[in-house]
């Protein structure tokens, strides 16, 4: 960084924006820690959530898995697991909480938009206008085994199923007009005559007919979220998506590069429901049109070194020698659950042919290229297997000083390269407690963070636009 | 519940059990749709001694024109109550017909958990043809196709219910093990038009099994907690509860003016419940007849302003009283406000058969 004046970055105002995933399935989530909660009890969901409001992040996340997770046909048992179904437990959450917004991770693959749709409208009017949708897709048989019509979605038709089931949601969130309902008892009708629409949608996917039952909230629609990190999903993510949730958080040219790929790719895209303003626009969306928060754990300590070591101790905590023996097994794609994770690491070369037995947990994509790397570095440190899993394996999070996160974080946003972060705590529930208390008072005083929610909604915290809705626009070209 | 007492629950959705109910509502109408509203009329029923209260729902709206047109999904307004209130029963419809059984066990799972166990699930039928065009899927068009959809769906939740044992969650350090995989059990549920794999993703509720109400006759015995009948009698369900429609005098109009005001709008549909027009005073008679005949009863107030304050001032308070009916107890689940059993774990009961 050679930037003199401080001023002379490209967003020298720019806030960061917060935001915490509850995570329910994942081996970062340390449950040996005496300290360590329930991944189920209210109590914690409560805890977290309040916490979190208190330091003013914008938003509570939970995450959705249709099956748990399996190793070799049997059931993948190191990690926590076992969580609340999510709208159902933000919807509780949004009775004991007043700003937070509310984000559900939910499925287009396994739900139909109608009642997927109306879930959402309902979690959006019960915390007037703090919902959220991470909108997901699956298509994988495995998971299908739960549903009524099994593994019956092509992989290629993951994301025109997710963009039409959208396409649907967005027609029913704007099936009622804003004054539809009477004024008083004494009107002839509970709703105006002609202000609740039809929706009648017909395409590869659906083939729906229904009359909505809610109307708008306080912020017109539930925010988009968007996780998926491929080509497609991007794509996706630039027509579609309000926020997303990026795995790009860590290392600040991975996250610059991120960012600039999506701003290109919004420029490229008009997005469907907003036909008008982009007609207006003549081009794509502009860049403030679409948040990106990463993904990220933050370890925080007094001293640098407080913090190296704390960081340390943590990650033997979340690789357990068990841990990085099933971390091995997936990148070697052999069972290696048999081997000494304290030993050296193993002689044979990775399983590319077999399909792998994993369900529900991320392949590595270049296995060859990875086991040549770890091998290298394993024999210049002398490492063990899981020393090498701890320092290579999959990485996330930032550490050091509440003061020196701060100055990270304000140059991550400011260049650009993030709006803000999607904390993970690696403890429940009190693993936000260091950084509400230490770094977000650091940030405030940097200028970096907002010292009050800008609004009531969640869309009012990020800073986005109301949605277009077909209604409004039909009202701009007649009026 | 004391033997010969009764168990009390109101249905809360809407604006009361007429069409037309919105009419006399003490609020405007789109305050229905408002978060506080939700929040004041739980607390109401909580407050006066129910011992839960019930959320009507379906996909489809539930008035249709000139009536009510809106209304939040009962598992979401469910969870919400769950948050603000400490006693009280909760109870949501969810319908079988064309919803997945998988997402309809993990919901009232979670319903159970975020109310530390005062859950229960109305089985529910989505009957109106416009039903299956909003889902976009082919027509469940008569009753005992909609027999069978609830039959295996009630099937399909309690074993997922059962599918993660008590103790499943082990947080074994030496092993690093969290689970017990043994604990954990895939349900292999074939039914006649759809099958499920489990286990569940969500523990085993902190009841075992939510308390499983259906209108008598629409499920096997053995899937049913409450059976709720329109004609007082005593069912094979553990537990049996009188449907009753209930208009009282108020200070402001009698019982039967205020059901004629509403029939000028829209005549009051009969259905299989029974149905008390009157003073409070006699209805805490019917209900001091009805102790002795059935367990409990679901009371379906006119009009939810009106007839949930008289029955908070003046029924609960003589039923209570009378020791014809108690409050739930503080800390109690939904079982025990009924008197239910915790009901075992069917695989932990078979595995242990099986050593």
């Amino acid at each position: 960084m050679t930037r003199t004046d401080p001023t002379d970055v490209p967003r020298p105002e720019a806030n960061l924006h917060f935001g915490v995933f509850f995570q329910g399935v994942n081996h970062w989530t340390i449950w040996s820690d005496p300290n360590s909660g329930s991944q189920i009890d209210p109590a914690s969901y409560r805890q977290v959530a309040q916490t979190a409001e208190r330091g003013l992040f914008d938003a509570f996340f939970l995450g959705e898995g249709l099956r748990l997770r399996e190793v070799d046909g049997r059931i993948h048992d190191l990690d926590v697991a076992g969580r609340p179904d999510a709208i159902t437990q933000l919807a509780a959450l949004a009775a004991v909480t007043d700003r937070i917004g509310l984000v559900s991770t939910s499925n287009t693959t396994f739900n139909e938009p109608a009642e997927l749709a109306r879930r959402l409208s309902g979690l959006d009017l019960l915390s007037s206008g703090r919902a959220g949708w991470n909108v997901v897709t699956t298509d994988n048989a495995w998971t299908g085994a739960n549903f009524r019509r099994g593994g019956y979605l092509d992989h290629a038709d993951r994301y025109r199923r997710a963009a039409e089931f959208l396409g649907v949601a967005r027609a029913i969130w704007d099936g009622w007009a804003d004054d539809a309902i009477a004024a008083s008892v004494d009107a002839p009708s509970w709703a105006r005559p002609n202000a609740i629409g039809r929706v009648r949608e017909r395409g590869a996917q659906f083939d729906v007919d229904l009359v909505p039952t809610l109307p708008r909230s306080a912020q017109g629609h539930p925010v988009i979220f968007q996780a998926g990190d491929s080509s497609e999903g991007r794509d996706f993510a630039a027509r579609n998506a309000d926020v997303i949730f990026s795995a790009h958080g860590n290392d600040f040219d991975d996250a610059l590069a991120f960012a600039n790929d999506l701003r290109t790719r919004l420029r490229a895209v008009g997005r469907p429901a907003d036909d008008l303003r982009t007609r207006l626009r003549a081009v794509g969306r502009p860049a403030d049109d679409l948040r990106i928060l990463p993904g990220t754990e933050i370890i925080i300590g007094a001293t640098e070194d407080e913090a190296r070591e704390k960081a340390r101790l943590i990650r033997f905590e979340q690789v357990t020698p068990a841990t990085a023996l099933n971390i091995a097994s997936l990148l070697w794609n052999i069972d290696l659950s048999d081997r000494d994770a304290d030993g050296p690491l193993p002689v044979e070369d990775p399983v590319i042919e077999k399909n792998s037995g994993a369900f529900g947990a991320r392949r590595v994509a270049d296995p060859r290229a990875t086991v040549a790397n770890w091998r290298e570095q394993a024999q210049a440190h002398n490492w063990s297997l899981r020393e090498t899993v701890i320092a290579l394996g999959p990485q996330r999070g930032h550490v050091g000083t509440p003061a020196g996160l701060a100055d990270k974080f304000t140059h991550f946003v400011r260049e650009g390269a993030v709006d803000g972060f999607n904390i993970t705590p690696y403890l429940i529930p009190d693993g936000l407690d260091d950084i509400v208390e230490l770094l977000v008072p650091e940030l405030q005083e940097r200028g970096a963070y907002p010292a009050e929610y800008a609004g009531t909604t969640l869309r009012e915290h990020l800073g986005l636009r109301e949605p277009l809705t077909h209604r409004n626009a039909d009202a701009t070209r007649t009026g | 519940m004391s033997a010969g007492q009764l168990v009390l629950a109101v249905e809360i959705d809407g604006d009361g059990a007429h069409p037309a109910a919105w009419r006399h509502a003490a609020h405007a109408p789109g305050a229905l749709l408002d978060p506080r509203r939700v929040r004041a009329v739980a607390r109401i029923a909580e407050n006066a001694g129910f011992g839960l209260v019930t959320l009507a729902d379906d996909l489809v709206p539930p008035g249709g024109n000139p009536h009510i047109s809106g209304r939040i999904g009962a598992v979401e307004r469910a969870a919400f109550i769950a948050a603000v209130t400490s006693v009280v029963g909760i109870a949501p419809v969810v319908s079988t017909t064309y919803a997945e059984p998988f997402h309809v066990s993990s919901q009232l799972a979670s319903i159970d958990h975020v109310s530390n166990g005062r859950g229960g699930w109305v089985v529910g039928v989505s009957a109106a043809e416009a039903a299956a065009p909003a889902w976009g899927r082919p027509l469940v068009g008569d009753a005992p196709a909609r027999a069978r959809e609830a039959t295996d769906s009630a099937r399909v939740v309690r074993d997922l219910w059962d599918s993660w044992e008590d103790d499943a969650v082990i947080r074994d350090v030496a092993t690093s093990r969290y689970l017990d995989r043994d604990r954990l059990h895939y349900i292999d549920f074939t039914g006649q038009t759809f099958a499920v794999k489990g286990p569940a993703i969500v523990p085993r509720p902190p009841q075992g099994q939510l308390v499983v109400f259906a209108e008598h006759g629409l499920l096997p015995a053995d899937l049913v907690d409450v059976a709720l009948v329109g004609t007082p009698a005593r069912t094979d369900s553990p537990r049996t509860f009188a449907e009753i429609e209930v208009a009282l005098d108020t200070p402001a109009a009698s019982a039967a003016d205020r059901v004629a005001q509403l029939d000028r709008f829209t005549a009051f549909p009969a259905r299989n419940r029974l149905r008390y027009t009157g003073s409070a005073e006699g209805f805490v008679a019917l209900l001091t007849d009805l102790a002795g005949v059935v367990d409990g009863v679901r009371l379906h107030p006119l009009v939810l302003d009106d007839d949930l304050a008289v029955l908070s001032r003046l029924v609960l308070p003589a039923l209570f009283r009378a020791r014809i009916a108690s409050r739930p107890l503080p800390g109690a689940t939904l079982r025990d406000t009924l008197g239910l059993p915790r009901p075992d774990n069917r695989y932990a009961t078979a595995q242990g058969n099986a050593r």
